[in-house]
């Protein structure tokens, strides 16, 4: 059977094709691929890695964004708190000086007014009784113009000085 | 996937109802071939597909094949002619040697032959470029432009993801690597992968090559013993010569009890056996499993010409379940390629591992020295230790 005694002919040339084949996948194949492929797969673990923590970092960001958010928020609603309180002392302040203020000026206002009246009174006063004085010296004269009357008067006036004694 | 099987149910019963008209159209190229003598030789067809041969057949013809050189050493020295001038029997005078094919009844048969003295004489030697060894060239060519193409890949563009071709290939390439050589060699793993991954690539594409059954391919390669056996015996020459004083130690002096050691030494002679046993397993293996396939193939496709004799409607029906079983085996032998393949490259893998195995008690033995060499140096660093305690 040919089938099952090797041929030495087909021995030699498939030795010598499979040398050939071996030594040049050998030198310039496989180890180039193989590189390649190990390099490839460094690079996609690097990669991984490098997304991983990147992906970390973007949440811990996250986190920290919203913590400071937060805080600001905090921060924010106590100046303001702060300002309101301010807000209302400073205008309670402010009235309590304003009262103060008005009353001293009030005080001052009343006294000076006070002295104006009476000021004001003196002379009506005066002005009054120098009226009076006139009128009543225009009366007389008038009335004691003729005898009789002045006669009846210092009667009068006798009469009166009598009943008081 | 669905229409593809309503697709070729339509042709299978397209072509049952057509057998005769099939039968009537092949009739008149198949006479000249069945009829001559009313019973084909089965064996002589199958024998001659599956062998070698001088030049290379060409589909529908068998009056002229592809004329490939013969290279012979005869009685008076080289001669180099081409196997055009030997296909049909006749004899070539070469100066002075005359060469032909020996015919059916030669214990050369098929080969060629040197006329001395009117004596059949086989040359001294035959290293004719047959078409297995062409085809050997062709499957070798196409693994260098495969393998090369993905190298070229990763030096030119780096980094980036080879696509179609190239990318099949490297899956492949890291399949074998990755899945079989990886994990059996482990850290020796780089230093035996070119070859076993060339094997493995040779292989593959020789097994697909001998299921195309026109030019480039058709050579029955993996399936004939010479190739088997070229690879085996280099499996078996890099398992010996990488081998480490354990392997050759387990051969010679075993780890069994005595008795089956000497005074006859059972267990060693086992053993060496062993050795050859193994690149003889692979030889059979590879070639055996291809080698059946084809012949599968190939007697369905003969049972159409032998049922031929039985009238057309025999031989229409005989021929549309020959064709769909034929298609079906052609489609396992794809599948059979890469296993075969696989298989061929994953046992090399374990015989050089086996090789390279640096043997348990040596390890054990060093691990125990370790440790006793380390057990005393922990007490003495304990015990200042203890001392600056109390």
């Amino acid at each position: 059977m040919e089938l099952f005694t090797p041929d030495f002919g087909l021995v030699f040339w498939m030795f010598v094709s499979f040398a050939v084949l071996f030594f040049i996948l050998w030198k310039w194949g496989w180890p180039v691929i193989m590189k390649g492929v190990s390099d490839r797969a460094d690079l996609i673990d690097k990669g991984v890695e490098y997304a991983q923590n990147a992906k970390q970092q973007l949440d811990h960001a996250r986190e920290e964004a919203d913590k400071y958010i937060a805080d600001a928020r905090r921060q924010q609603a106590d100046m303001l708190r702060e300002a309101d309180k301010m807000k209302s002392q400073i205008i309670e302040e402010a009235r309590s000086a304003a009262q103060s203020e008005a009353k001293k000026v009030m005080d001052a206002a009343k006294v000076s007014i006070e002295q104006e009246r009476k000021q004001a009174e003196q002379q009506f006063r005066n002005e009054v009784s120098s009226f009076a004085l006139d009128i009543a010296q225009k009366v007389v004269r008038n009335q004691m113009k003729d005898e009789k009357a002045q006669e009846q008067l210092v009667s009068s006036l006798l009469d009166e000085m009598e009943k008081q004694n | 996937m669905k229409r593809n099987i309503l697709t070729a149910l339509l042709l299978a019963v397209f072509s049952l109802a057509l057998p005769l008209r099939v039968c009537a159209a092949e009739e008149t190229p198949l006479d000249s071939l069945v009829e001559k003598d009313s019973s084909i030789d089965a064996q002589g067809i199958i024998f001659d597909h599956l062998g070698d041969r001088y030049g290379w057949e060409v589909p529908f013809n068998h009056h002229k094949s592809i004329p490939l050189p013969v290279i012979v050493w005869g009685s008076d020295g080289l001669h180099v002619f081409s196997s055009a001038r030997i296909d049909h029997g006749q004899t070539y005078r070469d100066g002075n040697a005359e060469f032909r094919l020996a015919g059916a009844g030669s214990p050369h048969k098929g080969k060629v032959i040197e006329i001395v003295d009117g004596k059949e004489v086989k040359p001294v030697l035959d290293i004719s470029i047959t078409k297995n060894v062409c085809g050997i060239f062709i499957a070798v060519l196409l693994v260098i432009w495969a393998i090369l193409n993905v190298a070229r890949w990763h030096r030119t563009q780096g980094m980036k993801g080879p696509r179609k071709m190239t990318g099949a290939v490297e899956f492949v390439i890291l399949f074998i690597y990755d899945g079989v050589i990886k994990p059996t060699l482990k850290s020796r793993a780089d230093k035996f992968a070119p070859y076993l991954l060339t094997v493995f690539f040779f292989i593959l594409v020789m097994n697909l090559l001998g299921l195309i059954v026109i030019f480039p391919g058709g050579a029955n390669l993996t399936g004939n013993i010479a190739v088997t056996l070229v690879l085996a015996i280099i499996t078996f020459l890099i398992t010996n010569i990488f081998a480490t004083k354990h392997y050759w130690k387990e051969i010679f002096n075993p780890d069994v009890p005595w008795w089956l050691k000497w005074p006859l030494p059972i267990m060693p002679i086992i053993e060496i056996f062993g050795i050859f046993t193994k690149p003889a397993a692979l030889t059979v293996r590879l070639f055996a499993n291809m080698m059946g396939g084809h012949m599968i193939v190939i007697v369905l496709t003969l049972l159409i010409f032998i049922f031929a004799a039985m009238g057309p409607v025999v031989t229409g029906a005989t021929a549309v379940v020959s064709i769909i079983f034929s298609i079906f085996m052609l489609l396992i032998d794809v599948l059979v390629s890469f296993i075969q393949a696989y298989v061929f490259t994953m046992l090399s893998t374990l015989f050089i591992a086996l090789g390279q195995e640096e043997g348990h008690e040596e390890h054990k033995k060093e691990g125990d020295e370790a440790h006793g060499k380390k057990a005393p140096a922990q007490t003495l660093a304990a015990a200042p230790a203890q001392t600056n305690q109390a």
